[in-house]
């Protein structure tokens, strides 16, 4: 059967970091599904699905909280022609539907 | 010694709990700040100087707060008056505060700063090489500047101190980073500078950094070593994850946050729990900066828009809904040219399909179709009356436009009427600068007023 990244995830958000950025925080939970997410979870795939070069990413791994930030520049600027998500709140929807496995 | 920042709330106007407030005031905090707004919810309120959040419940809000404040004696400081920290709206939060202050018979010495620059100033500082752009890279010239209904520069905790050190019962501050106001009176007070950013920065959404943000109210103590978070409310707590989770928040680099005269960098920092609702932080460490630099923050104009909705049931169109779109938007773009002589220079118009791909648009992966979808139509052009006869044009075709044309004619749902509604001025940001000042004061003005 299919997984999702958000279905072995406690939470996975994302918000604007002021008007230039979004940022996406992926939430574990535990050690043991961090390491399963960190397996799986090549900047590729993230950048696949956003639709942007991977040299774009940048990726803070933290084994500590048991998660893993990933931001980029907004590709339409927050609020400017185009864009359709004021927040960039739902970005984690597009991460969080990452098939794992 | 300690210094206790008591925070109602990350802003004006999004509540907290009136008893967790009393709570918070037993612990006879030094200063009570509150936030008042970014640029979260977008450009136009930067571009209009207005408030995104009700003045009702601003001033029901604030009116606890300027009673919490006479109660204890102390500083009660708002920044980013109004979401966009615009002179305007520092000046509509001093009248909530004169309002207030008569209706409660208070008389508290109001200090205002003002953050709002003129378009000279900047060019001034642009010539003279003082302004920087940050990254990701935007075009910077005279004509942007210009471009701008309103730029605002970002006060640090030198700005904020100042207003306190005025004798400032209440300060009401323009825009400022988030953090600014949470740390002013704890390094001022000689408190580890690394541990008031970081507090700052973890306690400046209020209850975002405990188990139940709804409840607003927490309470940051900082001291020579470290910082103390405490949840406030019966039924939220602090643990290390909550409170470390949130130096990710609505920050890009979870490690490091750069502010006015320089970066705190929280990347060896230790969070251990010290009851169910306090956690203690050490180990943060501030970098002063060579030079001081403010952000800066602009919107300007990008044209006036209207907008349409129209609602599809019929399973054959909302089967077929992106293809009616497609043939709809050409047909209007070419009706608009040959009927009306207006060129597709002169407007936007997009289509974006609710139901389907509204919020993703290319990046959505889904294909199911829903059983009804919406059709969202956006024009922008250069006047208010063009962007509302273009869409005025396209109403009854939005309406009635059969998917080819050798089918009768459908009519969808409009929910109301009119079912064109005129949105206004749209905004853009347009900058991504810092500038170099020598003087925290020198692009800042304080204003006194005894109620």
């Amino acid at each position: 059967m299919t997984q999702l990244l958000g279905d072995i995830t406690t939470k996975i958000r994302s918000k604007n970091a002021g008007p230039y950025w979004i940022t996406i925080d992926i939430f574990c939970g535990d050690t043991k599904r961090y390491n399963v997410v960190i397996d799986v979870l090549q900047n590729e795939l993230i950048a696949d699905c956003l639709q942007l070069p991977v040299t774009e990413l940048r990726r803070y791994d933290m084994p500590e909280l048991f998660a893993i930030k990933i931001s980029f520049a907004r590709p339409i600027v927050q609020g400017s022609a185009g864009d359709r998500d004021m927040h960039g709140a739902q970005y984690a929807v597009l991460i969080a539907q990452l098939e794992v496995a | 010694m300690t210094t206790k920042v008591l925070v109602p709330s990350g802003v004006l106007g999004l509540g907290f709990s009136e008893r967790a407030l009393a709570q918070g005031l037993q612990f006879k905090p030094d200063i009570i700040c509150i936030d008042g707004g970014s640029t979260d919810s977008g450009p136009a309120y930067l571009g209009t100087g207005t408030t995104k959040y009700s003045r009702a419940i601003c001033k029901a809000e604030w009116k606890l707060l300027m009673q919490a404040r006479d109660t204890l004696g102390v500083p009660l400081v708002i920044s980013s008056c109004g979401t966009c920290g615009t002179d305007s709206m520092v000046d509509w939060m001093l009248e909530i505060t004169r309002e207030i202050a008569e209706e409660l018979q208070l008389h508290p010495k109001v200090v205002s700063l003002y953050t709002e620059q003129e378009p000279p100033q900047i060019l001034a500082a642009l010539n003279d090489r003082k302004v920087h752009g940050l990254e990701p890279a935007v075009p910077l010239n005279e004509s942007i500047v210009n471009e701008c209904s309103h730029i605002v520069a970002l006060a640090g905790r030198e700005q904020i101190m100042q207003a306190i050190n005025a004798g400032a019962d209440i300060v009401l501050a323009g825009r400022a980073t988030d953090t600014a106001a949470l740390c002013a009176l704890p390094i001022a007070n000689g408190e580890h500078e690394g541990a008031a950013w970081h507090g700052a920065k973890i306690a400046e959404c209020g209850a975002f950094c405990t188990t139940n943000p709804s409840s607003g109210v927490v309470l940051l103590s900082v001291d020579q070593q470290g910082f103390t978070i405490q949840a406030i409310a019966d039924d939220a707590f602090c643990t290390p994850h909550s409170v470390s989770a949130h130096m990710l928040y609505e920050n890009a680099n979870p490690h490091q946050l750069v502010e006015p005269g320089g970066t705190l960098d929280a990347s060896n920092a230790t969070y251990t729990a010290i009851d169910k609702q306090t956690v203690r932080v050490e180990g943060s460490s501030w970098t002063t900066a060579e030079q001081y630099t403010v952000k800066l923050e602009g919107a300007r104009s990008r044209g006036f828009q209207t907008t349409i909705l129209a609602l599809i049931r019929d399973p054959h169109y909302v089967k077929n809904v992106h293809q009616w779109v497609d043939r709809l938007q050409a047909f209007l773009v070419a009706q608009l040219q040959t009927r009306l002589d207006i060129a597709p220079d002169q407007y936007t118009m997009e289509f974006r399909v609710i139901g389907s791909n509204a919020t993703f648009g290319a990046l959505e992966t889904q294909s199911e179709v829903a059983a009804e979808v919406g059709v969202l139509g956006i024009v922008t052009s250069t006047t208010q009356a063009l962007a509302d006869d273009i869409m005025r044009f396209a109403n009854p075709f939005v309406l009635h436009y059969p998917l080819t044309d050798d089918e009768p004619m459908p009519s969808f749902a409009f929910p109301y009427s009119p079912a064109e509604t005129s949105r206004g001025e749209a905004f853009e940001f347009c900058l991504n600068h810092v500038m170099e000042i020598d003087d925290p004061m020198r692009v800042f003005r304080l204003e006194k007023e005894v109620l």
